[in-house]
C-alpha cells in the first residue's frame, strides 16, 4: 500500500462505511475492509481495474467522478475519498459538493502545483514543468484541472467547508514536516491531503460531535 | 389419436406441489410441478446453496448431458468442480421455469379437473405467468429442500430477471445476487422481437390456434424462424462476420462446379445454413406455446412498475450484495440498461459491484469463453463467503 494510502486509513474511524472514488487496484478498500472493519466499496474508471477488484471479492463499481455520483444518496457513507484524482476531473468543485453530500467527510488528495520545482521550471524555461509527479506533456495530460494547495484552501473557503485536518504529503506519500504554515507546505509540499467536514462540522458554538 | 406424441419429451425429475400457487394474474394454479436439477452437496448448515436461473430457452440441465438432445448442459464450463461456481464447494440448484417445457408445469402440461384428473392439455388457455411466478415456484422449492436463505441467486438473460426479482421479493432469503447480460425492464425494443417471434409462430398453418397435438404436429416451420430470429439478437455483427463472414457454402459432391447446385433460394450463404440448423435443432425441444408464454412473461418483466417508475424505491433497504455483469457487444441487453440497475442499486445504498467485460461475442457471452467474466464470478462468490464469514 502506497504511504499515503495508509495515512487516509488512518483519518478513518474503524467500522464505518468508505466510498473510495478511483479505487485503482482496490488496495485502500481492501486495507478498510480487512484491517478496519469497515464497509469499503469503490467506484473505477479502469475496466481492467475493475475486473481485477472484483474478481478480488472486493465491491467496485464501473464509473466515474464527474458523471455517477450524483445516482448516490445523500449522508450514504462516512467517508468519501478522492485519491490525486480531483486535477483531473471535469468539475472540481461539483465533485467536492457530491463527495460531502454523500458523505459526511471527503477525505481528498492531489499533487500540488504551486511547489517550488514547478515554479522554477515556469519561471526559467517559461515551458510547462515536467517533473516525477507532472510527467505528462501538457498536449496529453489528464490533469485539466491543476490547483495548488493555496488554492484548494480558498475553494473550502468560498464553499463554507470545514477543514478538520490538512497535511503535505511528499512523493512517496511520506508526511512532510510542513504543518504550520501553509505558504511553507505550499511551496514545498509535492502533494496535500485534506480531510473535509461540512459547514455544520466547523460551527463553533456546536462542537463536532465524534460519531460512532 | 395419441395427443402426447408430438414433443413427448419424457419424464423429469420433479417435485409436485399439490397446493399450487396463485399465480400474478389472479389464476390459482394447482398443482404445480417443479422440475429441477442439484449439483453438488448441502451443507450441514444449508448455507451454501446457489440457485442459478436459465435464459428464455434453456433449462435445469445446467451441468450434465442433456437427455433430450444428448448435448452438454448449457453452462457446464461455469458450474462443476473446480469451477467458477464450484460445486465442491456449493450446493447448486436449477429449476425449469414455470411456463417451460422440460417437466415444470407449462402450457403442454395436462391440466386436472375439479377431480383432480387430467383432462387435457392447457396449450393456448394456460394462465399467463409473469417472471415473480417462476420465482415463486423456485422459492417453494428452497424451502422445501429445507434451505433458510441461499447464498447466491445467478442467471444471465431472462435468468438475470429472475436474479432480480428474486432480490426484490425475497431479499432475506439471500446473501448475493448476480444479474447478467440483463435489464430491470423489457424494452420496447426486446417485445419488438418478442411480437415477431409469436407472430411467426401464429402464421404457421401447423399450429391450429395454439391445439397442434389434436392434429399431430407442431408448428415447425414458425417456431423454427422465431429463434432463427432471436438467435441472430443473441450474438453480435463482429462475431457473425468472425464466424461466416460472406461465406457461401459449397456442394462437396459437385467438385467442379460446387456452387451451381444451388437456387436462388437455398442456403447460399453459410450464415443462413447456420441459422437454419439453429432453428431446426430448436423445434426439436421447445415446445410453441411455451415460446409465447415465456416471451409475454419477459414482455411484462419491469421491477419499477410496481414503484411508480422509481427503480431505486424497488431496493430500498436491501441486505443483498449485487455483482452486475454485462458485455461491450450485447445490444440485446446493452451496457446502458445495466447501468440504469448499477445507478439504481447506488440510490438504494446497496453494497454492488459492476463489470463490464469487453468482448465482441454479443448477448450469449456469459454462455462463452470469457476469461475475466469467469474470474468475475469466482471473485465475486469468494468475497460474498468471505464477508459473510463462511469458511
Amino acid at each position: 500500500m502506497r504511504l499515503d494510502q495508509r495515512l487516509i486509513a488512518e483519518m478513518i474511524e474503524p467500522g464505518t462505511r468508505v466510498l473510495d472514488i478511483g479505487s485503482g487496484d482496490g488496495t485502500l478498500i481492501d486495507h478498510l475492509f480487512r484491517l478496519r472493519g469497515c464497509d469499503a466499496r469503490g467506484i473505477e474508471i479502469d475496466m481492467r481495474e475493475v475486473t481485477r477488484s472484483v474478481a478480488h471479492g472486493l465491491p467496485v463499481v464501473h464509473g466515474d467522478a464527474d458523471h455517477d455520483l450524483a445516482h448516490y444518496p445523500d449522508g450514504g457513507f462516512d467517508y468519501v475519498v478522492l485519491q490525486r484524482t480531483l486535477q483531473a476531473v471535469e468539475r472540481p468543485r461539483e465533485v467536492l459538493r457530491q463527495m460531502l453530500r454523500i458523505g459526511r467527510h471527503a477525505i481528498v488528495s492531489f499533487p500540488n502545483f504551486g511547489h517550488w520545482q514547478l515554479r522554477l521550471m515556469l519561471l526559467f524555461s517559461g515551458r510547462m514543468p515536467m517533473t516525477s509527479v507532472w510527467h505528462t506533456p501538457w498536449y496529453e495530460t489528464p490533469n485539466i484541472h491543476p490547483c495548488t494547495i493555496r488554492d484548494f484552501l480558498t475553494l473550502c473557503q468560498e464553499e463554507g467547508y470545514c477543514v478538520q485536518q490538512w497535511m503535505a504529503v511528499d512523493e512517496d506519500g511520506e508526511r512532510a514536516p510542513w504543518r504550520r504554515s501553509i505558504r511553507l507546505a505550499n511551496l514545498f509540499g509535492e502533494q496535500a491531503l485534506f480531510l473535509l467536514g461540512r459547514k455544520e462540522d466547523c460551527e463553533p458554538e456546536k462542537p463536532a460531535r465524534r460519531r460512532k | 389419436m395419441n395427443s402426447t406424441a408430438p414433443l413427448d419429451v419424457g419424464d423429469h425429475p420433479h417435485i409436485t406441489f399439490p397446493q399450487g400457487l396463485d399465480l400474478e394474474c389472479g389464476v390459482h394454479l394447482a398443482p404445480i410441478d417443479v422440475a429441477y436439477r442439484t449439483y453438488g452437496t448441502l451443507s450441514e448448515k444449508r448455507d451454501n446453496a446457489i440457485m442459478v436461473c436459465h435464459a428464455f430457452t434453456a433449462d435445469q440441465y445446467v451441468a450434465e448431458t442433456h437427455p433430450l438432445t444428448g448435448k452438454p448442459g448449457w453452462w457446464t464450463r461455469m458450474v462443476g468442480p473446480g469451477l467458477p461456481i464450484d460445486t465442491n464447494r456449493f450446493f447448486v440448484i436449477c429449476t425449469n421455469v414455470l411456463g417451460g417445457c422440460m417437466g415444470s408445469t407449462g402450457p403442454r402440461s395436462v391440466r386436472s379437473d375439479e377431480k383432480g384428473d387430467g383432462v387435457e392439455r392447457w396449450g393456448t388457455d394456460f394462465p399467463p405467468i409473469t417472471i415473480r411466478d417462476m420465482v415463486r415456484a423456485q422459492y417453494m422449492l428452497v424451502r422445501h429442500l429445507g434451505i433458510e436463505r441461499l447464498f447466491a441467486v445467478v442467471g444471465g438473460s431472462m435468468g438475470g430477471m429472475q436474479v432480480l426479482e428474486w432480490a426484490v421479493t425475497y431479499p432475506h432469503m439471500m446473501l448475493a445476487a448476480m444479474p447478467i447480460a440483463t435489464s430491470p425492464f423489457h424494452s420496447a425494443q426486446n417485445i419488438a422481437f418478442n411480437e415477431v417471434g409469436r407472430q411467426s409462430i401464429f402464421a404457421d398453418p401447423d399450429w391450429y390456434g395454439g391445439r397442434y397435438w389434436e392434429h399431430g404436429v407442431v408448428p415447425a416451420r414458425g417456431l423454427a424462424v422465431a429463434r432463427m430470429m432471436a438467435h441472430i439478437t443473441y450474438l453480435s455483427e463482429e462475431a457473425l462476420t468472425r464466424k461466416f463472414g460472406r461465406r457461401v457454402r459449397k456442394d462437396p459432391s459437385n467438385a467442379e462446379a460446387p456452387e451451381a447446385s444451388l437456387s436462388m433460394f437455398s442456403d447460399i450463404f453459410e450464415v443462413e445454413s447456420y441459422l437454419r440448423y439453429q432453428g431446426s435443432a430448436f423445434v426439436r425441444r421447445f415446445d410453441a406455446n411455451s415460446y409465447l408464454t415465456i416471451t409475454r412473461a419477459m414482455d411484462w418483466f419491469d421491477l419499477a412498475a410496481e414503484h411508480d417508475g422509481e427503480l431505486p424505491a424497488a431496493f430500498a433497504g436491501t441486505p443483498v450484495r449485487f455483482c452486475v455483469v454485462s458485455f461491450t457487444s450485447d445490444w440485446l441487453f446493452p451496457t446502458s440498461s445495466a447501468r440504469y440497475l448499477v445507478r439504481a442499486l447506488n440510490q438504494a445504498a446497496a453494497n454492488v459491484s459492476f463489470v463490464e467485460i469487453d468482448t465482441d461475442k454479443g448477448h450469449d457471452s456469459f454462455l462463452l469463453d470469457e476469461p475475466d467474466f469467469d474470474r468475475t464470478v469466482r471473485g465475486f462468490l469468494c468475497g460474498v463467503a468471505e464477508h459473510a464469514g463462511l469458511r
